[in-house]
C-alpha cells in the first residue's frame, strides 16, 4: 500500500523553523509557504526543481500561520499571530504589501478568499471571525464580526461555488455562516467532535465537507434538504461517516481533491494518509478507505496537506521540522 | 503575578529530593548506546524552579519519577504533574516550563505530552487541552513577558 505515495522531491522551506501551512495558486504555477520564521516563501518549478522565487519577510512580526491566494491568483493574503492580516499584490515576480487589515485583538489564525474574490474572512483567537469586503480600489472593509464560536476559531474555509463560510473551533465545533440582510448570520453548528476541530475542507460540489481533530478523527458531514440559495430554510448538515482508529495523534489538516475526490490528511504522529469513498457506497452512509499510508512522511508533525488545483495526483505537505514535501499519489489497483 | 503579595499556598509540603542517578558499568561504556529512560527525563525537569516558591517541583512533588514515561523507541514522552492544590492559578505555567524543557532538551523525533496527575486539578481537561494545542504554545512563547516567566522557571536554583 505504501507504494500508492512516492516522494518526488523534498524541500527545506523554513529551516531551523516550522513550515505552518502551503497554498497553490489558483493556476497551480506557484506554491507560498509560511511559517515560525515570520515569512512567506514562493516556490515555482524549474525543471524538476521546486525553486524559492520570492521570500516575503517584511510584513510581519510574528509567526505567518495560514496564507490564501486570491481566485483571480494576483493576490497573496496572510495571517499572523501578530494579529493582522496582510495583503500582497502580485507584480511579475515580486509581491508587493499594498495593505494590513487590523482589528483582531491577538493571533490571526486563519484567511480565505472567497470563490467571487471580493470577500476575504479571517479568524483568531480572540474568538471572533470577520468577514472583510474588497472593493474595486482594492479598499478593505470589515462587514460583519462574528462571534459565534466560545473559544478561539482555528481555520476558515468557503463553500467552492456559494457564500456560505465555514469556521473551526478550539471549542470542538464548526459553525456556517451566509448573508442576511446585510448581515452575516451563523447558520449551522455541527457538533461531534470531541476536542479541537483543526481544519476543514469542502469537497469539489460543496454538499460534503470534511474536518479533522485533535480528536484524532476526520468526519465527514453532508448537507440535507433543498438548501437553494434564497429559500428560508438552512439546510442541515449531518455527520455521515467517521473516520476513526487510523490517526494516533491530532490530525492537523484535512484536504479534498476537487479533482478525483480523494482526501488527504496531516497528522501530529508524522504521516501522511490519503483517503477514499468506496465504489457504491450509499451517500447517505458513506465509507471510506483508507488507501495509501506514509508514515514517516516527515520526521516531526504534518502540519498541511494540500492538492494541486490542475494535477489530479500531485500532493504538497510540510512540518515542524521546516520542510515541504512533494509527492505523487497513485491511486491502487 | 509571580511574586504577588499573597502567596496561594503559604506553606507547602517540602518532600526529600531523589539521590542522584546511579551510573552502571554499561552506562559508561563509550561505546553502548544509551537510551532515553524515566530517569533521564526526570533528571531534566526535577530542577525546574516553582513559580511561587523557592523550591523545584522535585521538592514539591510536583513532578515524580514514577509520573514519567517514555519510549525511546517510539520516541514518545508522557509526563504527569501534580499541582500543590487543586485551584493552583499557575498549573498551566508550570506544565508549559515542563514542556518547554523537553522541547529544548530532547532529539526532535520526541513527542512531548504533559499532563496535570488525573484527579488533582479544579480546570484539569481545560489546562491539559491548552498544553497539548502546540499553536497556543508556539504563540505563548513568541510572546516576550510569558517566555522571560518561563526562562526564569528553567534558570536552576534560585538564590531567594
Amino acid at each position: 500500500m505504501k507504494d500508492t505515495l512516492t516522494l518526488l522531491s523534498r524541500v527545506s522551506a523554513h529551516p531551523d523553523s516550522r513550515c505552518w501551512f502551503l497554498a497553490w495558486n489558483p493556476s497551480g504555477t506557484l506554491l507560498a509557504s509560511c511559517g515560525g520564521d515570520r515569512t512567506i516563501r514562493i516556490w515555482g518549478k524549474d525543471g524538476d526543481n521546486w525553486v524559492c522565487k520570492s521570500v516575503l519577510g517584511e510584513g510581519h512580526q510574528r509567526t505567518v500561520r495560514k496564507v490564501s491566494w486570491s481566485p483571480c491568483g494576483n493576490y497573496l493574503a496572510s495571517a499572523s499571530f501578530d494579529a493582522t492580516t496582510c495583503i500582497w499584490m502580485k507584480k511579475k515576480e515580486e509581491f508587493e504589501c499594498i495593505t494590513t487589515l487590523e482589528g483582531h485583538e491577538n493571533e490571526v489564525k486563519s484567511v480565505a478568499w472567497a470563490p467571487s474574490g471580493s470577500l476575504l474572512a479571517t479568524c483568531s483567537r480572540d474568538k471572533s471571525v470577520w468577514v472583510w469586503e474588497v472593493d474595486e480600489e482594492e479598499e478593505y472593509e470589515c462587514v460583519s464580526v462574528l462571534n459565534s464560536h466560545t473559544q478561539d476559531v482555528k481555520h476558515v474555509v468557503w463553500h467552492p461555488n456559494q457564500e456560505l463560510l465555514a469556521s473551526a473551533s478550539y471549542d470542538d465545533s464548526v459553525k456556517l455562516y451566509r448573508e442576511e440582510e446585510d448581515d452575516w448570520v451563523c447558520c449551522a453548528t455541527l457538533e461531534g467532535h470531541t476536542s479541537t476541530v483543526w481544519s476543514l475542507a469542502f469537497d469539489q460540489t460543496g454538499e460534503q465537507l470534511a474536518t479533522c481533530s485533535d480528536d484524532k478523527t476526520v468526519r465527514i458531514w453532508r448537507q440535507l434538504g433543498t438548501g437553494e440559495q434564497g429559500s428560508k430554510s438552512d439546510p442541515n448538515w449531518k455527520c455521515v461517516c467517521t473516520l476513526t482508529g487510523y490517526h494516533t495523534r491530532t490530525v492537523y489538516d484535512v484536504n479534498w481533491n476537487h479533482l478525483t475526490g480523494a482526501i488527504a490528511t496531516a497528522c501530529g504522529d508524522d504521516a501522511v494518509r490519503i483517503f477514499e469513498e468506496d465504489p457504491g457506497s450509499d451517500p447517505l452512509q458513506p465509507t471510506f478507505s483508507l488507501t495509501a499510508h506514509m508514515p514517516r512522511a516527515h520526521t516531526q508533525d504534518v502540519n498541511c496537506v494540500t492538492w494541486h488545483p490542475k494535477e489530479p495526483n500531485l500532493l504538497a505537505s510540510c512540518s515542524d521540522d521546516g520542510e515541504m514535501a512533494f509527492w505523487r499519489y497513485q491511486k491502487p489497483e | 503575578m509571580v511574586g504577588g503579595s499573597q502567596l496561594e499556598n503559604a506553606n507547602p509540603l517540602i518532600y526529600r529530593r531523589a539521590g542522584e542517578r546511579q551510573v552502571t558499568a554499561q552506562e559508561e561504556d563509550e561505546d553502548a548506546p544509551d537510551r532515553i529512560d524515566d530517569r533521564e527525563i526526570f533528571d531534566l525537569i526535577r530542577c525546574i524552579n516553582d513559580p511561587e516558591h523557592p523550591l523545584t517541583l522535585e521538592e514539591l512533588n510536583v513532578v515524580e519519577e514514577i509520573r514519567v514515561k517514555v519510549s525511546d523507541e517510539e520516541s514518545t514522552v508522557s509526563v504527569e504533574f501534580t499541582p500543590t492544590i487543586p485551584h493552583c492559578s499557575m498549573a498551566t505555567l508550570i506544565g508549559l516550563s515542563i514542556k518547554v524543557k523537553l522541547l529544548r532538551s530532547l532529539p526532535e523525533r520526541f513527542k512531548v505530552d504533559v499532563h496535570i496527575t488525573p484527579g488533582t486539578h479544579a480546570s484539569e481537561h481545560a489546562v491539559n487541552k491548552q498544553l497539548a494545542d502546540k499553536e497556543r504554545v508556539a504563540a505563548a512563547l513568541e510572546n516576550s513577558h510569558l517566555l522571560e516567566v518561563v526562562n526564569q522557571c528553567l534558570s536552576g536554583r534560585s538564590s531567594a
